[in-house]
C-alpha cells in the first residue's frame, strides 16, 4: 500500500456523505434541501475521483491496478484486497456516473423521506463501487449481497402501489442464487485455502468440481443478468421502483451478473464454461427472441423497456461465452452502452411520469407537438437502443454478433433476428407516445424539458455518441485484460483436453 | 475537399436541427441549401479530379472500432464509383433542397425538414465513400433512419407513421441479411476492409464454410446474404412492400430518397462489391433473376395504380430491377450508368408530380385530375421530358443506359441473361404505357376536379421550377454525355480499379455487338406502349373499363399489388403479434411465474401451515422424529462405507 488508496476513497466517500446527511437536523424542508445538496456534491466528487482512475489507468497491462491489500482475517487468509483491471474500470465509472444522475433525477420527484432516500443511494454507491473493485471472494460477496439491501428498501419504500409484491419477488429470486454462491465460495476456500481472487483465477480446479461450482455461481449471476427464464422479477421491480431506482437497477445491478461471469466463471471454471456454453447460448437466444416479442405486446412503458433490457442482456451473455476478442469486448461494451441507454430510457419515462403519473402508453400520444425537446431526446435513446450505427448500442451488439458468428452460425443467425424485433417494439413505442395527434387536454398541458432535465440528459447523449463514434477510448483499456482472460480460458481448456485424450494420441 | 463534401451537409443539418428556432425558417433554408450547393460544386471538382484525372485514394479520418483482430476506420474512399455517386447525390440533393423551399413553404416545421434532408445527404455520402463494410453499414442504416424520419414527417397522420415504421422494419429485415453477410466476410477474410477482402477473394473460390449446419460455397453464401441487404434497400421483389407506402412522405423526399439516391444504394453495393460477386457466379444469377422479376412485377402493378406518386414509385421499383439484373450479368458499369440517368429523370418526374399536386391543392388521385396542361405548361413539358427519358426514347438519357443494360443482358448469353432481357423488354412496353397513362390522365381530357380546385390551379413558383429545369437538362443530356465514359470505348480508363469484371463476364463489351433487332426491340416496345396508352386513354377511353371488367381477376390481382401486403399480414405480422401476446400472458405469466416465484410462494405458504402442524408439542413426537433421523443418518453412513 505504497500509493494513494484511491479505490478505497472512491468506495467509501459516499458513505461519509451519507453520514453527514444522517446527522442533519432541523425543519423537514431544510433537511431535505441539504440532504439533496450533500448527496449531489458527494456523488459528483466521487465521480470526478473515478475519472482519475481512467486517466491514470495503464492500458498496456492486464494486471490489476491501483491495488490495495490489507490483512483482514488473517487466520482465514481473508484480506481486504482491492484493485481494478480494464474490465472493472468502466463499471466503476458507470456506477459513480449514474449515481450523480440519480440524485439529479430524484431532485423534485422524491418528496417524502428525502434524507433516508439520499442515504440509501449513497450507501448503494459504496456497495456498487466496492463490488467492482473487490479482489477477495468474501469481500466481493459482502458487497454483492449488500447491494440488495438498499435496493430492496428503495423499491419497498419509495416504490409504486404493488411495491411489496415486486420487492418480494426480487428478493426471492436473488436470495436463491446468493445462497448457492456462498456455498461455492466456501468450496473454493476449502479447495484452495484462500479467498484471494487472483489466486483463485489462476487455480486449476478439478473438472468435476468446476461444473458444480460453475452452476452455483451461475444460479446467482443468471438471476442478476437476468437470463431467461429467471427474468420475471425484472419487469415488476422496474415498474414499481422510483425512476432513479430503475436507473440503478438497469444501469448497474444487471451488470453485476455479466461482470460476475467475466470476472469469476470464465477464468476460474474454464472447462465448465466450455461444457455449459451450449446451454448459455440457448438461454441467451431464447431471451433475445422471447423477450423482444413480449416487449412488442406491452402496454406499460417501463415494462416494455424492462423486457428490452432482458433481450439486450441476452446479447451480453451470448458475447461473453463466445470467448472471442470481439464477443467479449463487445459484451462489455454492450453492458456499458445498455447501462447508459436503458438508464436514459427510464429517465425518459420518468419525465412524463412526473408530469402525468401514469406509465400507460395509451394515455400519451402526440408529444412531439408540445414537447419537441423531449421528442428529440427520446428519439436519440430509442435509436441507441435499436443499435443504430453511430450510437453506443451498435458497436457492442455488432461485435458480439460478429464474434458469435465465428463460433456458431446458428446462434448468430437467431440472435441477429433480435435486431429486427428491437426496431419493431421501440419504433412502435415511440409512435404511440410521441407521434400522432394530441387527444387529451392534460397531455397537451405538459411542459417540455426543464433545464435540470436537460442537464441530466445532455451528458448521456454525449456518451451515447462518443461510444458509438469513437469507442476506442473504451475498447483500448480493456483489450489487454480481455486478451489475457481469453488466453487463460483457452490454455486451461487445451490442457483439459490433453488430459482426456489417450497418451498414444498425444505422442 | 472530399471531407468538405461529406461533412458540410452534416454541419448544416446540426445547425438547422438544433438551432432552427433561432435561425428561423429562412435561416435554416439558407444554411442547408447553401451547404448543399457548395457541396455539389465541390463534388463536381472532386469528380473531375478523381474520375477524369485519376487522382483517387483514401482519406483516413480516425479509428472507429479496434478490438485487436478487427480494425475499422472512418475513412473516405475516392475512386470513380464513389465520385460518380458523390456527384449524383449532391446535385440531386441540392436541387431537392432548393425545390423544398417552395414546396414546403407553408409547413410548420421547416427547419426540421431541411435538417432531415441534409442529414440524409450526409449518411448517403458516408455510404458511398465507405472503404469498409461497417462504415457502409453505418451509412446504410443512417439513410434508413432519415427515410423513416421523413416518411413520418407529418407525424400526426396515422398512415404516415405506419408507413415510416414499415419502411424501417422491412429495411431491418434486409439489414439482417447484410449483417450476417458482414459476419461471414469477417469469418472468411479476417478483415472488413474492402481492399483486403477484394484482394483475398480470388483465393477463396471453391472454399466452403459451415453455415447453419450446411457446408456451402463460401463466396456464394456470403454474396447472397449481402444481396438480401441490397434487396431491402432497393425494394426488390419480396422486400419491396415499404416503398409504395413510403409515398406518405412529402414529395421532395420521395424524389430524393425514394427515387434518386437511397433506394439505389443496393445497386451501388453490388457495384462496389463486384470484386466479390464476380467470383460467385451462382449469386450473380440470383441477382439477375431477382432484378428481372422485379422489373416486370413492379411495371405490371404500376399500370393500374391511380395515385400519381404510387405510379412513379412502382416505376422506380421496376427501374431498380433493371439495374439489378444489369449487375447480375456483370454489367455493373451499365447499372451505375442507369442509376445516374435514372436519378435525374426520376427526380424530375417526382418533383414534377409534386408540382402537379401543388397546383391541384394537394390532390394525388389521377382520377380527379385532367385538363390542366394549358394551365401549368412548364410542368407539363418537364413531365414529358422525364417520361421520354424514362421510356428510353432516343436520344434522351434513359435511352442510352436502358438499352445498354438490355443489350448486355442479351449479350451475356446465359439463361438468366435471356430471361432478364425478355422481362426487360416487356417491362419497357409497360413503362411507356403507364408513363403516358399518367400524362394523359393528369393533364388531358376533361377536368375531373371540382370547381374550387380548378380555380386555384397555378404554375409553381420559380424556386420550384428552376431545380426541375436543371434536372431536365440532366434527363436530356446525361446519357449522351456519359455514354462513352460509362459503358463505351473509354470505360476501362474511366472506371479503373473501381469495378471488377472478369474478362469472361464482359457483357458490356459484348453489348456493342448484338444483332440490330435486339437493340431495336426495346425501342419498338416503348413506342408501342406509348401508342397503346394514347389509344386507351385518349382516343377510346372506354377500353380500360372494359378490360378491367373482362379480366377482373387479373385486374384485382394487379390493383392489389399481387397481394403481397395481405400475404405478409396473414403469414407474419398477425402470427408474430399473437405469439408476442401469448408469450407474455401464458409464458411469463402462467408458466414461469406460476411455477416460479408465485408457485414457490404458495407452496411455501402451504408448507408453513404443515410445518406448523408438525409442532404438536408432544414430546414423544419429537423423540420419534429424532430417532428416525438418527437411523437414516447412520444407515446412510454405513452404506457409504460399505459402498
Amino acid at each position: 500500500m505504497s500509493s494513494f488508496p484511491i479505490l478505497s476513497l472512491a468506495t467509501f466517500l459516499p458513505l461519509i456523505g451519507a453520514a453527514f446527511i444522517l446527522i442533519l437536523r432541523g425543519a423537514p424542508d431544510i433537511v431535505a434541501r441539504n440532504a439533496r445538496w450533500i448527496a449531489l456534491w458527494t456523488s459528483l466528487i466521487t465521480c470526478v475521483l473515478s475519472l482519475f482512475l481512467w486517466a491514470g489507468f495503464d492500458p498496456a497491462t492486464p494486471e490489476f491496478q491501483f491495488v490495495e491489500h490489507a490483512d483482514w482475517l488473517p487466520a482465514f487468509s481473508i484480506a481486504y484486497h482491492m484493485g481494478i483491471d480494464g474490465i472493472s474500470l468502466f463499471f466503476v465509472l458507470l456506477s459513480t456516473f449514474l449515481t450523480v444522475l440519480c440524485v439529479g433525477a430524484s431532485w423534485v420527484s422524491i418528496t417524502v423521506r428525502v434524507k433516508e432516500y439520499m442515504v440509501a443511494f449513497l450507501v448503494l454507491e459504496t456497495l456498487m463501487v466496492g463490488m467492482f473493485c473487490a479482489l477477495d471472494l468474501i469481500l466481493f460477496y459482502m458487497f454483492f449481497e449488500g447491494v440488495l439491501i438498499p435496493m430492496f428498501l428503495i423499491i419497498g419504500i419509495w416504490g409504486g402501489p404493488r411495491r411489496v409484491y415486486a420487492s418480494f419477488k426480487f428478493f426471492l429470486y436473488t436470495l436463491l442464487g446468493s445462497v448457492l454462491m456462498l456455498l461455492a465460495i466456501l468450496a473454493i476456500y476449502v479447495q484452495t485455502g484462500t479467498t484471494d481472487l487472483p489466486t483463485a483465477m489462476a487455480y486449476d480446479f478439478p473438472v468435476g468440481l468446476q461444473k458444480w461450482l460453475f452452476l452455483a455461481f451461475f444460479a446467482s449471476f443468471a438471476v442478476k443478468v437476468p437470463m431467461w427464464p429467471v427474468h420475471t422479477w425484472l419487469p415488476d421491480a422496474h415498474v414499481e421502483a422510483p425512476t432513479a431506482g430503475s436507473v440503478i437497477l438497469a444501469g448497474v445491478l444487471l451488470k453485476m451478473g455479466g461482470y460476475g461471469f467475466v470476472r469469476f466463471s470464465l477464468p476460474m471454471f474454464p472447462v465448465a464454461t466450455e461444457y455449459f456454453t451450449p446451454l448459455i447460448f440457448t438461454l441467451s437466444i431464447v431471451a433475445i427472441i422471447y423477450t423482444s416479442l413480449v416487449a412488442l405486446a406491452q402496454e406499460d412503458m417501463k415494462k416494455l423497456i424492462a423486457y428490452s433490457s432482458v433481450a439486450h442482456m441476452g446479447i451480453v451473455t451470448l458475447g461473453i461465452f463466445t470467448v472471442t476478442e470481439e464477443g467479449l469486448q463487445g459484451a462489455v461494451l454492450q453492458m456499458l452502452s445498455h447501462g447508459i441507454v436503458s438508464s436514459a430510457l427510464f429517465l425518459v419515462v420518468g419525465v412524463v411520469y412526473d408530469r402525468l403519473h401514469t406509465r400507460d402508453i395509451a394515455r400519451y400520444g402526440g408529444l412531439a407537438d408540445n414537447m419537441p425537446k423531449y421528442a428529440f431526446v427520446f428519439m436519440a435513446f430509442m435509436l441507441a437502443s435499436v443499435g443504430l450505427p453511430g450510437t453506443s448500442g451498435f458497436v457492442g451488439e455488432f461485435l458480439v454478433l460478429l464474434g458469435t458468428f465465428q463460433v456458431n452460425t446458428w446462434a448468430a443467425f437467431l440472435a441477429t433476428t433480435g435486431t429486427i424485433l428491437s426496431a419493431a417494439y421501440m419504433l412502435y413505442l415511440y409512435r404511440r407516445v410521441v407521434f400522432g395527434k394530441i387527444t387529451r387536454e392534460d397531455v397537451r398541458r405538459m411542459l417540455d424539458l426543464s433545464p435540470r432535465e436537460i442537464a441530466i440528459f445532455a451528458p448521456l447523449i454525449v456518451l451515447v455518441l462518443w461510444m458509438g463514434i469513437y469507442p476506442a477510448s473504451f475498447l483500448k483499456p480493456m483489450q489487454a485484460s480481455v486478451a489475457n482472460l481469453i488466453e487463460r480460458v483457452e490454455s486451461a481448456q487445451k490442457a483439459a483436453h490433453l488430459e482426456t485424450v489417450p497418451r498414444v494420441a498425444v505422442r | 475537399m472530399s471531407i468538405l463534401v461529406v461533412f458540410l451537409p452534416l454541419v448544416a443539418a446540426i445547425i438547422a436541427g438544433l438551432f432552427g428556432r433561432f435561425l428561423g425558417d429562412r435561416g435554416a433554408q439558407v444554411v442547408t441549401t447553401g451547404a448543399l450547393l457548395i457541396a455539389a460544386v465541390l463534388a463536381c471538382v472532386t469528380f473531375f479530379n478523381v474520375a477524369i484525372q485519376g487522382h483517387g485514394g483514401t482519406v483516413d479520418l480516425f479509428t472507429w472500432i479496434d478490438t485487436g483482430e478487427l480494425q475499422v476506420h472512418w475513412a473516405l474512399r475516392l475512386d470513380t464509383l464513389s465520385a460518380v455517386m458523390l456527384l449524383v447525390v449532391t446535385v440531386v440533393s441540392s436541387m431537392v433542397h432548393v425545390y423544398s423551399i417552395g414546396y414546403m413553404a407553408h409547413d410548420h416545421s421547416i427547419p426540421r425538414f431541411m435538417a432531415y434532408l441534409s442529414f440524409f445527404t450526409f449518411f448517403m455520402l458516408m455510404l458511398v465513400t465507405a472503404d469498409n463494410f461497417v462504415q457502409m453499414f453505418f451509412g446504410w442504416e443512417g439513410v434508413g433512419l432519415c427515410s423513416y424520419l421523413l416518411i413520418g414527417f407529418w407525424y400526426d397522420r396515422p398512415t404516415a407513421n405506419a408507413a415510416a415504421i414499415k419502411a424501417f422494419v422491412v429495411n431491418r429485415v434486409g439489414d439482417f441479411g447484410f449483417s450476417l453477410g458482414i459476419f461471414a466476410v469477417f469469418m472468411i477474410f479476417g478483415s472488413l476492409q474492402f481492399d483486403a477482402v477484394f484482394a483475398g477473394a480470388p483465393d477463396i473460390v471453391g472454399n466452403t464454410i459451415d453455415f447453419l449446419g450446411w457446408q456451402v460455397d463460401a463466396l456464394t453464401v456470403t454474396c447472397i446474404l449481402l444481396l438480401i441487404g441490397a434487396m431491402g434497400k432497393s425494394a426488390q421483389i419480396g422486400l419491396h412492400t415499404w416503398l409504395p407506402d413510403a409515398m406518405e412522405g412529402p414529395t421532395p423526399v420521395s424524389a430524393l430518397i425514394h427515387a434518386a439516391t437511397m433506394v439505389t444504394a443496393g445497386v451501388f453495393m453490388l457495384a462496389r462489391l463486384s470484386p466479390l460477386f464476380e467470383y460467385a457466379p451462382d449469386a450473380l444469377a440470383v441477382v439477375a433473376v431477382v432484378g428481372g422479376t422485379t422489373a416486370i412485377f413492379a411495371a405490371t402493378v404500376g399500370m393500374v395504380q391511380n395515385d400519381i406518386k404510387r405510379v412513379i414509385a412502382y416505376s422506380t421499383c421496376s427501374q431498380l430491377g433493371y439495374m439489378f439484373f444489369a449487375a447480375g450479368v456483370s454489367a455493373y458499369s451499365a447499372a451505375i450508368f442507369h442509376l445516374m440517368t435514372h436519378a435525374f429523370f426520376k427526380a424530375l418526374l417526382f418533383l414534377g408530380a409534386g408540382s402537379v399536386i401543388h397546383a391541384m391543392s394537394g390532390e394525388q388521385d389521377m382520377r380527379k385530375m385532367g385538363g390542366i396542361w394549358r394551365m401549368i405548361p412548364v410542368t407539363y413539358v418537364l413531365m414529358w421530358i422525364g417520361s421520354l427519358a424514362l421510356a428510353g426514347i432516343p436520344w434522351f438519357a434513359g435511352y442510352f443506359s436502358k438499352d445498354t443494360i438490355l443489350e448486355a443482358a442479351w449479350a451475356a448469353g446465359t439463361g438468366v441473361g435471356h430471361y432478364s432481357y425478355a422481362m426487360g423488354v416487356f417491362a419497357a412496353f409497360l413503362t411507356a404505357f403507364y408513363s403516358w397513362r399518367l400524362i394523359i390522365m393528369t393533364f388531358h381530357g376533361a377536368p375531373r376536379a371540382d370547381h374550387e380546385v380548378m380555380h386555384h390551379v397555378h404554375e409553381s413558383p420559380k424556386v420550384m421550377l428552376w431545380p426541375l429545369v436543371v434536372l431536365a437538362l440532366g434527363a436530356i443530356f446525361a446519357g449522351a454525355i456519359g455514354f462513352e465514359y460509362f459503358v463505351g470505348e473509354d470505360r476501362a480508363e474511366f472506371w479503373r480499379e473501381a469495378i471488377l469484371v472478369l474478362p469472361e463476364h464482359d457483357s458490356v463489351g459484348a453489348a456493342h455487338h448484338v444483332p440490330a433487332i435486339i437493340s431495336l426491340l426495346p425501342l419498338i416496345a416503348a413506342v408501342l406502349g406509348i401508342a397503346t396508352a394514347y389509344l386507351c386513354y385518349m382516343f377510346r377511353p372506354e377500353i380500360p373499363a372494359i378490360m378491367a371488367r373482362r379480366f377482373r381477376g387479373i385486374y384485382l390481382f394487379l390493383l392489389n399489388k399481387w397481394y403481397f401486403d395481405e400475404l405478409y399480414d396473414a403469414m407474419i405480422v398477425r402470427p408474430v403479434l399473437a405469439l408476442a401476446y401469448g408469450l407474455w400472458k401464458k409464458g411469463d405469466g402462467t408458466v414461469i411465474d406460476g411455477f416460479g416465484p408465485d408457485g414457490i410462494a404458495s407452496v411455501t405458504r402451504g408448507l408453513a401451515v404443515r410445518a406448523g402442524r408438525l409442532q404438536t408439542g408432544y414430546l414423544y413426537h419429537y423423540a420419534f422424529a429424532i430417532l428416525i433421523g438418527v437411523v437414516v443418518m447412520v444407515s446412510w453412513y454405513l452404506l457409504r462405507i460399505g459402498g
